[in-house]
């Protein structure tokens, strides 16, 4: 009881700290610098329309591929902790018959429409992480599924470490042609899509970019959830 | 008087910070933190917003004096993917606590008690 008081106590003085100091933080005046240059440049720079994937690819590539390195550690994190000899799935029971006919059924509109966010992340609102997500969501539906469903391993593992030295490729590729690493060599040097802007291709390097990470998501997360669902086998160890 | 998004995001914080803080078992504390990287993100995109503005995609119509920052939905982005990260990465560990101690309450799990 007295700890919890201490606690509201704390929370009430935290709050009104740091509510005093938003206070001189207009909300929606327009308080842009940098946002600014890159709204005005992202078109000619980058030939993406879409500025927040332009400033997470192209301007600030250094973070996603720190970003990217996260998850994959985070991934290879779960796998190395839950690691055991014997492990499989535990669920008692199949899904109903409406259930498994359904995930039968959206699997491949689930893949589509992922496929299609990361492919055009230039374009309109996702990108490489939300179109993973949504491919990892498809997968994710099949363990809830079917008791006996396993993800192939032996192509899962390699397409996840192939997508990030993809990414990591593209980037020395910049370095060798431009001078710095994550250069937009397809944009800059070959010039490729300069007429249309605003169309599938354009933008140099971010759709190809986002499709690898789009793979590597897609794989990492459903990586994740193979491991979690998976129990060691009774009476094991 | 503070904007309603600044006060939500704060809000949010502040009750994840409350379940880290008085709660004894490691799931709720695991939703706790889950809860204060939502708040934590809601407040990065508040700060970001510009009145009567659209979405930072300058297709048609929008051009850069219509469209609100992009930076904090980008920092938001990596935010968010990391916060995943991190939140099964630490769901993984309680998994493993719950295997060997049979139980989640912290303060029954040796070698964690204050």
């Amino acid at each position: 009881m007295v700890k919890r008081v201490l606690a509201i106590i704390l929370i009430l003085i935290t709050g009104y700290w740091l509510a005093n100091a938003l206070a001189q933080v207009p909300f929606g005046a327009d308080k842009m610098l940098v946002g600014k240059y890159y709204l005005e440049n992202v078109k000619e720079q980058t030939g993406a329309v879409n500025a927040v994937t332009a400033v997470v690819v192209n301007y600030r590539g250094l973070d996603t591929l720190g970003e990217v390195t996260v998850l994959f550690i985070a991934a290879t994190g779960v796998a190395a902790l839950l690691w055991r000899k014997k492990r499989e799935r535990t669920a008692k029971s199949e899904g109903s018959v409406v259930l498994q006919t359904g995930s039968k059924l959206l699997l491949p509109f689930i893949m589509l429409f992922g496929a299609y966010i990361f492919i055009h992340g230039h374009l309109t609102p996702g990108g490489g992480f939300p179109g993973g997500a949504t491919i990892a969501t498809a997968f994710l539906m099949l363990y809830l599924a079917f008791r006996e469903y396993e993800i192939p391993h032996n192509v899962f593992e390699p397409l996840e470490g192939l997508a990030g030295m993809g990414y990591v490729a593209v980037g020395l590729i910049g370095l060798i042609i431009g001078g710095y690493f994550l250069f937009d060599w397809i944009w800059q040097t070959w010039q490729l899509g300069h007429a249309n802007i605003g169309r599938l291709f354009s933008a140099g390097f971010i759709p190809i970019i986002y499709t690898l990470i789009g793979l590597k998501v897609g794989t990492e997360l459903t990586g994740i959830v193979d491991n979690m669902v998976k129990e060691p086998k009774e009476g094991g160890q | 008087m503070i904007s309603a998004y600044y006060f939500g995001a704060i809000s949010l914080i502040l009750i994840g910070l409350y379940a880290v803080l008085t709660k004894r078992n490691l799931l709720k504390i695991l939703v706790g933190l889950s809860i204060m990287e939502t708040g934590v993100n809601l407040l990065l995109i508040s700060v970001g917003y510009v009145s009567g503005r659209t979405a930072p995609i300058l297709t048609e119509g929008a051009t850069p004096q219509t469209t609100v920052d992009p930076i904090p939905q980008a920092l938001v982005l990596t935010a968010i993917v990391i916060g995943v990260a991190t939140t099964a990465l630490a769901l993984t560990v309680a998994m493993n606590l719950y295997e060997k101690y049979k139980t989640l309450d912290i303060e029954k799990i040796r070698g964690l008690r204050g």
